[in-house]
């Protein structure tokens, strides 16, 4: 296609700046099966995987430029429409902090809710619960850490007190039939205390769905985790929490994430996926950091 | 660090730049074994995991930039101090296809040649492989494809009658007791074609084994397969070879790289193709990347408590030596987490 000046990109519909794929195929499409023998399973892969989309929140907020309200809410209409069922729409937290998401409120007044999709938000307080009540919110999600360390660093106060806080959230969201996800950061390693036992992932992960929260994130937060220490920290704390309850937060930045996701794991709309990918690259000035983008997408 | 300088930066020695690291560890350091119950293996996996450096050949041969011949002597070199058992060198193919090979027999010919370090080289026939032998090559490689498109397009010829070429340079590398590596290209997939039915590679790589080829090198060329599809093939060819002959060659075009070797590894393949920095794109994918980086793989491999004998620090340096010299960025990962500038 050859390069395509920026005023004309805009122009042109996505599907034709696509190459000619042969690799994506039709949209959830299974793959084709040949001959009984050449059926395969990989042991122990489910049939299903949900996919829980945090780009709109955990993405922008960690890039390095803050994104106009109106770029966001168009970002997450357009995932909506691609089959996601979970989309981690924004974070409520004090502004002071996170000034990338202070639009909260307006961003969950104004996305659009499609049927089918849930639009979990960040409540790290009481505060912050509240008002993505009135903001509409109908799913929460706190935020614990398996680092004494990395909880200091970040919200400036121990793990335990800040499960006192998320119990707070959790009460007041279950009093409302309000569900509430944990994620567990530094399940695989931390950036001050370097390697994290099991045990503490455990520990944490157990309050967490203990206290109520339907399912638990365990999240590699700076990508340092590779299949071994997945399957290791996976199997402690499968001892405790119900498979069917887990989910996993893979950073990739040592791209270890997709191993790491298959040893975790032994029908969303790709392509609506890759447009929207490329509609908040585009209006970010970035490159994408998908490489089934990278390898798809032809300017 | 802040931002360095570049003047400054080349005065620096390349352990200043890089950030306090807490996740590599010491080279080849074994995992600690905390308690024996929290001692693991995943199932299957080798103690031992030989590395294919395939950068200063596959790697700079698909680099947009021509590298001078002194850089790519200087890059091999760095990458024998690193630990690595074989390196491929250079390709003995006519300069009129790939220019930036040209410069094969000097290559080969000044190269410093470490003790337990082969240096394979391509050869595509038997001219090929006679300016290889003369200039010093004690190992070389083959090329085939598991798609007829795909040889057609590449090489201007059918499977059949590549396969006749590389019968002639086989039989005069057995006569010299000179080993000869196969290649089977588009193993999960072909960029004319599309997919690539398992009996097709199995056909291939049959043939070159027969022949004489000690090691057949099982090649993702365009990184379009994924776990379902490399135990898929897999199983078909480990019913042919055995799987100590096997290894792979996986381009991470899609990302897909790290979890396609490791479900070879998890089916007992020993041996696995990389590119220090993930040197080379892919010609079928523009703007994408191709070989998997030699840095991550070993960086998993590591994490796994598997033996490779290779010292990722030492990667690493070599892998910055070269993408500074073609000023580019790294395509590896753990370079890009690990160097501070």
């Amino acid at each position: 296609m050859g390069t395509v000046p920026s005023a004309l990109k805009h122009c042109l519909s996505y599907q034709h700046l696509l190459k000619e794929q042969l690799w994506i195929g039709e949209p959830a499409a299974p793959p084709p099966a040949l001959h009984p023998e050449q059926e395969f399973q990989i042991s122990g892969l489910p049939d299903y995987v949900k996919i829980v989309e945090v780009g709109p929140r955990d993405g922008l907020q960690n890039e390095k430029v803050t994104v106009p309200t109106d770029i966001k809410i168009e970002l997450i209409n357009r995932l909506s429409k691609a089959g996601l069922s979970v989309i981690e729409a924004t974070s409520f937290v004090s502004s002071k902090w996170v000034p990338q998401m202070a639009d909260h409120t307006e961003v969950m007044r104004r996305i659009e809710r499609h049927p089918g999709v849930q639009y979990p938000v960040l409540t790290p307080n009481l505060q912050g619960f509240h008002s993505a009540i009135a903001a509409g919110a109908t799913e929460v999600s706190v935020f614990g850490a398996a680092s004494e360390s990395f909880n200091k660093m970040n919200i400036n106060c121990s793990i335990e007190e800040s499960i006192e806080k998320f119990e707070e959230v959790i009460k007041s969201a279950q009093n409302m039939n309000i569900p509430v996800r944990g994620y567990v950061s530094c399940a695989l390693g931390c950036p001050y205390e370097g390697n994290i036992i099991p045990a503490k992932v455990v520990e944490v992960s157990k309050q967490l769905y203990s206290m109520g929260c339907y399912e638990i994130s365990l999240g590699d937060t700076i990508g340092v985790g590779t299949p071994g220490s997945m399957k290791r920290m996976l199997e402690a704390v499968m001892k405790e929490i119900p498979v069917s309850a887990l989910a996993v937060h893979c950073h990739d930045t040592y791209g270890q994430a997709l191993a790491n996701i298959l040893t975790a794991i032994q029908g969303v709309n790709l392509y609506k996926v890759m447009e929207a990918g490329n509609f908040i690259c585009t209006a970010l000035n970035k490159k994408t950091n998908s490489k089934v983008a990278q390898a798809s997408f032809n300017v």
